[in-house]
């Protein structure tokens, strides 16, 4: 199996890539749009600043890229908040693959949240037997809201789309490499997608 | 619901964990990744790898380790020590650090943080403060809390917040190594003015300490060294007796 994960100058690639070791495969850290497109799985992380990392995608072209794609893809953290529509990190246009607009925690809780929180209201293939209400690892200021591509909530100052699905496009707000070994199992299914 | 954290801190001086009490005499407590593969099995939420001779001996954080730390475990990590430049900082995350904390080098050049939030994210952005009391007020020490700045804690913490820090780790010297608990009263203070997570550190002695950082002192995280290395404290423990207290943790 041909796993990528895309590069452009996002912060943190090297735990997802080491996370995919401890699960018995490799993956290549690429941004050569031919690798990616020929690849059975994508992977899109995040860590960093919106509108930084859009303008990346941008230099790259891997902003058109990316909504082509048919295979498995799944953004990670930023990643999952720059295939929505708009985040208004830095008044950032996304891929628009989710049709929904990422915006940020008020005043009236910490942010950012950071720490673990439970998953629940589980609807994809990627919770393939995980239990409701797991904790996973969070780190972010920004959030979708929910909506009707929601398949795991969880509540930071209100109930949100902790993860998102529409067709082969996923999406997770915690980082499943970061996240114990539920998550480490989460990564693994969507490896097995 | 978000839970507290329970943070063990890697102190690391040539490859090896330390632990000295009150930044003195250090005692050699074990190989880094060995004790991160413990922790990260027994239920720690996140570890902090902090070269502490790193800036006093000019020496660069040791990326070799993160990577094996990085390798090994599937919970996140924070790397300080030796953290001066937006390029050091590249190199730890590309080896798998989550976050980086920085400490002497931010009071040195505040527009550090700055250029680290933008680049990277606030989230990834921790700043560390060594305070201790002078005539009543809490200052901002560095060096591992042998030089005094003019900085007030209070003052500081804010700034580093409008800056851009995602976080906030506090370490009391005037706690550091006692193990008599954590100052509540100045990790209250602090949680009232700024809006962003606090790490209380230095104090830790008991389970009670715990217990009372995060509802005393309203702390988001609780980092201790010494408690966890020599297995006074057990962290599966810590965390039964924490839910027992109505405090939300993981389990």
């Amino acid at each position: 199996m041909k796993i990528v994960i895309i590069n452009y100058g996002a912060g943190n690639i090297q735990s997802i890539l080491f996370a995919i070791e401890r699960l018995g495969f490799t993956a290549m850290l690429t941004n050569n749009p031919e690798e990616i497109k020929a690849a059975d799985k994508v992977i899109f992380p995040g860590v960093g600043e919106a509108s930084y990392a859009m303008k990346m995608l941008k230099e790259s072209g891997l902003d058109t890229l990316i909504p082509t794609l048919t295979q498995p893809v799944l953004g990670i953290c930023l990643g999952m908040q720059l295939m929505c529509k708009h985040t208004q990190e830095g008044d950032t246009t996304g891929l628009g693959i989710f049709d929904v607009d990422v915006i940020k925690f008020t005043p009236k809780v910490k942010v950012p949240q950071m720490g673990w929180n439970q998953i629940y209201n589980l609807k994809s293939g990627l919770f393939k037997g995980i239990a409701e209400n797991e904790y996973m690892y969070l780190v972010h200021s920004f959030y979708a809201p929910l909506c009707d591509e929601a398949i795991a909530t969880t509540n930071y100052e209100e109930e949100y789309a902790s993860a998102l699905e529409n067709n082969n496009f996923y999406g997770t707000q915690f980082h499943p490499e970061k996240s114990g070994d539920v998550g480490e199992q989460i990564l693994g299914n969507f490896l097995k997608l | 619901m978000l839970t507290k954290r329970i943070i063990p801190c890697l102190d690391i001086k040539n490859g090896r964990t330390v632990k000295g009490v009150n930044f003195v005499d250090l005692r050699d407590a074990g190989d880094p990744v060995e004790l991160a593969k413990i922790y990260s099995d027994e239920g720690a939420d996140e570890l902090v790898f902090l070269d502490i001779s790193a800036t006093e001996e000019r020496r660069k954080t040791l990326v070799d380790l993160v990577r094996k730390v990085a390798s090994t475990i599937n919970i996140p990590f924070t790397v300080g020590g030796g953290i001066a430049a937006v390029s050091d900082v590249e190199v730890l995350l590309q080896n798998g650090a989550d976050k980086v904390s920085i400490n002497s080098s931010a009071v040195k050049n505040p527009q550090l943080i700055n250029d680290l939030a933008q680049k990277f994210g606030s989230q990834c952005v921790v700043v560390a403060i060594d305070a201790k009391q002078i005539d009543g007020q809490w200052i901002v020490h560095l060096v591992g809390g042998k030089v005094p700045t003019e900085l007030n804690l209070f003052d500081w913490a804010q700034e580093v917040e409008q800056r851009g820090a995602g976080e906030i780790l506090f370490t009391s010297m005037d706690n550091d190594g006692t193990k008599n608990g954590f100052a509540n009263e100045a990790l209250a203070k602090l949680s009232s003015l700024v809006n962003i997570p606090i790490i209380a550190s230095g104090g830790a002695g008991n389970i009670q300490h715990f217990v009372d950082s995060f509802t005393k002192g309203k702390a988001d995280a609780a980092l201790a060294a010494s408690v966890f290395h020599f297995k006074e404290i057990e962290i599966k423990t810590l965390k039964n007796e924490l839910k027992n207290n109505n405090i939300e943790v993981r389990i």
